[in-house]
């Protein structure tokens, strides 16, 4: 189960950016996106800039630009939404290539995917460059809550054993031939969902339970 | 001498109504290996669990070394019985194999170096020391059980309390448990279906059948009473006869 190393948007490196402590590199990105967000759409010359920041930043980590440029699918859907702006949007419309489009939409386009875009590079160098273990570490030393931090740990180590879990029922799925291929499949797509919620649910109660064998009496021991 | 593990008509049923025990009678002493063996739903995992306090006695008593389990004791008693449970990834929930160790120490108040030498030794005794701040999951499925076992060693317990230690093992992983498992110096009870395992590990088993103990003795003298074993659903595996192997040597 899993490489030896890292998180599946992690890779391993030792630059300088991967070995600057988790809090900074978490300030840092929120400063950054922060910044980012509040400047006006029409200032062109500064998203420039910060796109030459964000490649800087990469090409110090020595993460392959392909490697990130892979995992910013997960944008997609914002794409697709900035892309249908320009058509419904109200206001002074223009031509583009023999289309009627709408002038403020067609802003509001490039600023929902310039900024977009550059956060979630911004996030994913993050993410490359660090191990969710340090970020937790980083998230603590920010001094937020100790609970949400315990539940984000819980998070990132059952992540793998639930999905795990996920992907050994579609396999045995689809060994008794079911794929699901239209909505009328969706019922036991839903029924396996069910299925693996209660499974969770009851592996949390034994790890409660593991938990309460050890001593646990209702907080993290602090050290 | 006060026995680590007393257990006096322990009887006990669930909210449902279904009794799963009914009356048991459990004497452990220091340095016995203790199999506990019997079919599917005998109690055993009720049984184990009453010895830590998560499961209050319906009726009888349970102590460990002369402790009762009772709700005031609790914190102690769950220092002296230590419990591994059967799948790793129940018992490892931290980020690093370091953390999961120091968490039942450190619930017990131990702090800075004291914890992390506590930590260290008791990785070392099941030789996964080299693996300390590594996350759990990305280790094998052995790796994970030892670590469960030094999760709880760190603890120090009176008894180590082990359920299904052989389960999802493969043979290399299982060997290297037994060698593990013969190191240490502690009382051991074994839950366990894997009849050569409690042979090979425990001198003497005890079997659980429907709520009762129904037998209690050397393990080779239970494995080889086959009127016993056909009446409470107990089989050894093809081709496995105890006979051959000759009974475990004594613990020591």
């Amino acid at each position: 189960m899993g490489s030896p190393h890292g998180h599946k948007l992690h890779f391993h490196g030792h630059s300088p950016i991967h070995r600057a402590p988790a809090h900074l590199k978490l300030l840092a990105l929120v400063g950054f996106v922060l910044v980012v967000v509040a400047t006006p759409k029409d200032w062109f010359a500064a998203y420039a800039a910060y796109l030459a920041v964000i490649v800087g930043v990469v090409a110090i980590s020595k993460v392959p630009p392909t490697y990130i440029l892979k995992r910013m699918v997960v944008e997609l859907p914002f794409v697709v939404f900035a892309l249908l702006l320009p058509f419904v949007a109200q206001g002074p419309r223009t031509e583009v290539l023999g289309l009627s489009l709408s002038e403020s939409g067609l802003l509001a386009a490039w600023g929902l995917l310039a900024k977009g875009t550059l956060g979630v590079l911004a996030s994913l160098t993050l993410a490359a460059t660090t191990e969710p273990q340090e970020l937790l570490v980083g998230l603590e030393r920010l001094h937020l809550p100790h609970l949400l931090v315990q539940i984000m740990g819980f998070m990132v180590r059952y992540l793998d054993v639930v999905t795990s879990e996920m992907q050994r029922m579609k396999v045995a799925r689809e060994s008794r031939g079911f794929t699901a291929r239209n909505p009328r499949h969706w019922p036991v797509l839903a029924r396996s969902a069910g299925a693996l919620f209660i499974r969770s649910y009851e592996r949390g109660e034994r790890v409660h339970l593991a938990m309460l064998s050890r001593g646990y009496t209702g907080r993290m021991p602090r050290r | 001498m006060t026995p680590v593990l007393d257990v006096r008509g322990l009887a006990f049923a669930y909210p449902d109504g279904h009794q799963a025990l009914f009356g048991v009678d459990l004497h452990v002493h220091r340095g016995e290996r203790v199999a506990l063996l019997g079919p599917n739903g005998a109690g055993k995992t009720t049984l184990v669990l009453h010895l830590n306090g998560i499961l209050a006695a319906g009726a009888g008593t349970v102590a460990v070394s002369g402790l009762p389990v009772t709700k005031d004791n609790i914190p102690e008693i769950r220092r002296r019985v230590g419990i591994v449970f059967q799948d790793p990834d129940d018992q490892l929930f931290m980020g690093t194999v370091r953390q999961d160790v120091a968490f039942g120490p450190a619930n017990l108040g131990l702090k800075g170096d004291e914890l992390e030498a506590c930590v260290q030794r008791a990785l070392e005794q099941v030789g996964m020391a080299e693996y300390a701040d590594r996350p759990p999951h990305h280790l094998s499925f052995g790796q994970r059980r030892r670590v469960a076992v030094a999760t709880v060693l760190a603890m120090e317990p009176e008894i180590l309390v082990l359920d299904e230690p052989s389960s999802n093992l493969d043979p290399a992983s299982r060997r290297e448990l037994v060698d593990i498992l013969r190191t240490l110096d502690v009382t051991v009870l074994m839950v366990t279906h894997d009849l050569p395992y409690a042979l090979e590990l425990c001198p003497r088993s005890v079997v659980l059948s429907d709520g009762n103990v129904v037998a209690d003795g050397s393990t080779y003298d239970v494995l080889t009473d086959d009127t016993l074993m056909r009446a409470h659903r107990l089989e050894l595996p093809f081709g496995f006869d105890p006979r051959t192997v000759g009974p475990a040597p004594a613990v020591g």
